[in-house]
């Protein structure tokens, strides 16, 4: 069989030469992942204490009044953008794509450094105009993270004019960025993998990034065409999605648009969106548990299999989030039927997670605690969306706690939580040192039952009724007593587990400076990564040879073999057999 | 090297699969290429989008839609002819991927300055093109009263969709007149002589084939509906 080296193919290595091209303007894909993860963080942050607020608020809404009823809309969406696209598709992609793609692969860095780099600079610029709606009068949009219209421009919404426009170009510019690094990623994946590595050989991280930007590149689009659509009803008075409409006692301009046509563009992007943050940390947390649970990973075929399912219907099922805005039942029925046909893909996942820890030889440690976490919350969370993918019980639920509860359990914790579980896992090799253990277990443990104490009392006020995005309740009938004092209790745990993330940035800053210093290959694991020249990787990744593999990801514990784990890189022999393909 | 793959490739759809998991480039394309064939699949959803906002805006509005073919007329020497404009932009735009086409196979066989010639010939006319719907445009704006917010044939949204979707498809042409002269540029220069392969026109090619095609698409739902 003719090879093409590949890995090698005419890559000229972009050799900083300074302080500032090695670190600022720097071409190494470990370098912005860094940048990435950092920003990201950052804003993420900036979210958690927006989060906070709100559940003074809505905990004792006698007590505080850090929050006018326009300030919680605002903070509200905030809150959510933020979450879902500057926190956690940014991190995701940016910083565990970018940095784990090429090492996992076996290559030197991205196909193109260059545009890879734009993309992290473009992505800051997007933030950046994002946190400047904090500071324009209007402060920033009150919309709600889904934006809809003709609400979200119409004068009487907090934020109406610069907040709302702001936000439409902060997200045109992250779309620009993340389609630049999502090429590379893309073409990283399908062209420069090293010998050895054919595509069944992947470590799942690589499969489900990969695929998870494939749907970001491809549903993308469609809110980068509503963002444009929406800018221009906003500035210059056309009626894509505004129809005739009367606000403040004045009849606007507006005539003949379709708001519900911007409720499918942005589902469009919006479902698979839940699968490019959820997706990822399937594949994170596929190669975690693997790795500490001393075991290869069950149906690994399956696995790769399901990945492409998932990714495939996730285009066909963005309508479950309109049930309530009227569609035809034969639409109903086709969307509610493909939402749970999407439910075997994932649940096989599950299985295979469950039977990966059956009978493996269990070590406890931090990420392993973290992805164990992960199944716990992701079981419940995807439950409860059984119910809300079926219309007769979703239409009386859409809209109140049950559904905060539902989201927040399957795409806001189960995707922190495996970034937590990957953050404690990569930390040896990004840095070069080890991680403090028992802050990370408290750490861990405050964070995950934290997180039940939170949202599982939300899901039973969903079924009192209780709405969401509101400010406060005041006394009706509709909500008990009771109900208050558990919004109390829910504030209060999630004081806790906001703190308790403190603990987390202590373990980072301590280890960075005295930590111990990391083991190569600490949790003796087979990919490629752990097997560079260098903790952390040099400049190009590899020594003067790329590596050359030899065997799947998965060589745990194989019958036959000395070691409870076999490199990648290392050949087939009697004493190394091969379990794996 | 053995790196344990099997040497017997199986046959039928299996071989399919595994020829193309094995470990080599999976497209037998150079990386920016790959790259520009995906960067185009992720565009044509953005058009995809747009056309699909047209449409549905086109059917939900309540006031009667313009006819294109009236509203696209041009009177000629007294004579009055329907999308005349528009088909003599759309030869136009056909016509430049018939020389980039050209571009593409002098630049096989090497010939530097012919590649140079014909990748400067297609920036021209896609440069006419823009230049034409600036005059359409202009026409549209000045003479029919379209704006964007409205016009006195009927749906305001003709406007709105209209200015949009020729607009970001002029934007997409007249990046592409850029894109192309900067490459006509550097092959003149004798940039990738060194490399000896031209594989950059073939890239610039794949864009400008595409930008062509959607136009074609544009012209029929909007025009031609
Ligand atoms: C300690 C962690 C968190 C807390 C305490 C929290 C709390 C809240 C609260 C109080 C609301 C507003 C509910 C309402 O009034 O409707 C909310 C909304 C929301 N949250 Fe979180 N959240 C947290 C983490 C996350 C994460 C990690 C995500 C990532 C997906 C996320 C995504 C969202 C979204 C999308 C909304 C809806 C925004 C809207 O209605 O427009 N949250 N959250
Ligand atoms: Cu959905």
């Amino acid at each position: 069989m003719a090879h093409v080296a590949i890995a090698d193919e005419g890559q000229e290595l972009h050799h900083p030469k300074s302080w500032v091209t090695a670190y600022i303007w720097s071409q190494d894909h470990k370098v912005i992942a860094i940048q990435y993860g950092i920003t990201a963080i950052s804003v993420g942050l900036v979210a958690l204490v927006l989060s906070g607020l709100m559940r003074l608020q809505l905990g004792f809404p006698d007590t505080f009044s850090f929050l006018a009823p326009y300030e919680y809309y605002q903070y509200v969406t905030m809150h959510g953008m933020i979450m879902v696209i500057y926190l956690l598709t940014a991190l995701f992609l940016g910083g565990f794509g970018n940095y784990l793609i090429p090492l996992m692969l076996g290559a030197r860095d991205m196909v193109f450094p260059f545009l890879n780099m734009l993309s992290f600079w473009v992505y800051l610029l997007s933030v950046i105009v994002l946190m400047a709606s904090f500071f324009v009068p209007s402060g920033p949009t009150g919309a709600g993270w889904t934006l809809y219209p003709p609400q979200a421009i119409l004068e009487g919404t907090p934020g109406a004019g610069a907040g709302i426009l702001l936000m439409l170009v902060s997200l045109a510019i992250f779309i620009v960025a993340f389609t630049m690094g999502g090429l590379n990623y893309v073409v990283t994946v399908l062209q420069a993998r090293t010998r050895g590595m054919t595509l069944m050989r992947m470590p799942l991280s690589v499969w489900a990034i990969f695929v998870a930007t494939i749907l970001g590149l491809l549903a993308f689009p469609a809110l980068f065409v509503s963002a444009i659509m929406m800018t221009l009803d906003l500035q210059i008075g056309t009626s894509f999605f505004m129809p005739a409409i009367l606000s403040m006692g004045e009849n606007l301009e507006y005539e003949g648009g379709s708001p519900v046509l911007f409720q499918h563009l942005f589902w469009f992007f919006g479902h698979p969106e839940v699968y490019i943050v959820a997706l990822p940390a399937f594949g994170l947390v596929s190669d975690v548990l693997s790795t500490h649970a001393r075991k290869s990973i069950f149906g690994y075929r399956m696995m790769v299999w399901a990945i492409l399912a998932i990714g495939g219907i996730s285009f066909i099922v963005w309508a479950h989030h309109m049930y309530v805005s009227g569609m035809n039942p034969y639409f109903g029925f086709f969307f509610a039927t493909t939402t749970l046909i999407i439910a075997i893909p994932t649940a096989i996942k599950v299985y295979n997670w469950v039977l990966t820890l059956w009978r493996g030889n269990i070590h406890l440690t931090v990420p392993m605690l973290f992805a164990i976490g992960f199944i716990f919350t992701f079981i419940h969370g995807g439950l409860t969306g059984l119910f809300l993918g079926n219309v007769s019980v979703d239409v009386p639920l859409s809209d109140t706690y049950f559904v905060i509860g539902h989201f927040h359990m399957v795409m806001g914790v189960s995707p922190v939580l495996v970034l937590f579980a990957a953050i404690y896992h990569w930390f040896p090799k990004i840095t070069g040192r080890m991680f403090h253990n028992a802050l990370g277990v408290w750490h861990f443990w405050i964070t995950f039952l934290g997180t039940y104490a939170i949202y599982l009392p939300m899901h039973y006020l969903g079924f009192l009724g209780v709405p969401r995005r509101y400010y406060a309740y005041g006394t009706t009938d509709l909500i008990p007593e009771s109900a208050h004092t558990m919004n109390a209790g829910i504030t209060v745990a999630a004081f806790i587990v906001g703190t308790a993330q403190i603990l987390f940035f202590i373990n980072v800053f301590w280890s960075l400076r005295k930590g111990k210093k990391a083991d190569p290959n600490p949790w003796r694991a087979t990919t490629l990564e752990w097997q560079t020249p260098q903790t952390p990787p040099a400049h190009g990744n590899w020594g003067p040879e790329l590596p050359v593999v030899y065997r799947w990801a998965y060589e745990y514990s194989t019958p036959g073999s000395a070691e409870d784990f076999i490199p990648q890189t290392d050949p087939v022999d009697e004493t190394h057999p091969s379990s794996g393909e | 090297m053995n790196t344990g793959e099997s040497v017997e490739m199986p046959g039928g759809m299996q071989g399919v699969v595994s020829d193309w998991s094995a470990d080599k480039e999976a497209f037998k394309v150079p990386w920016g290429k790959a790259m520009m064939w995906i960067f185009l699949v992720s565009d044509t959803f953005i058009f995809a989008s747009f056309l699909t906002g047209y449409m549905t805006v086109r059917m939900s509005t309540t006031v009667p839609w313009p006819n294109p073919s009236e509203v696209f007329a041009l009177t000629i020497a007294g004579h009055h002819i329907p999308l005349i404009l528009i088909a003599i932009m759309t030869f136009v735009l056909i016509t430049s991927s018939g020389t980039m086409a050209m571009a593409v196979n002098y630049g096989y066989r090497g010939d530097r300055k012919k590649v140079v010639i014909l990748m400067l010939l297609t920036a021209l006319l896609g440069a006419s093109f823009v230049g034409m719907q600036a005059f359409e445009w202009t026409k549209l704006i000045v003479e029919e009263g379209v704006r964007p917010w409205g016009n006195p044939m009927g749906a305001a949204q003709f406007g709105s969709t209209f200015f949009m979707i020729t607009g970001f498809h002029g934007l997409h042409v007249s990046a592409g007149v850029i894109y192309l002269s900067v490459v006509a540029f550097k092959v003149w220069r004798g940039d990738y002589e060194k490399k000896g392969n031209y594989e950059i026109v073939e890239i610039t090619g794949l864009y400008w084939h595409f930008v062509d095609l959607v136009w074609v698409f544009i012209f029929a739902f909007f025009y031609l509906w």
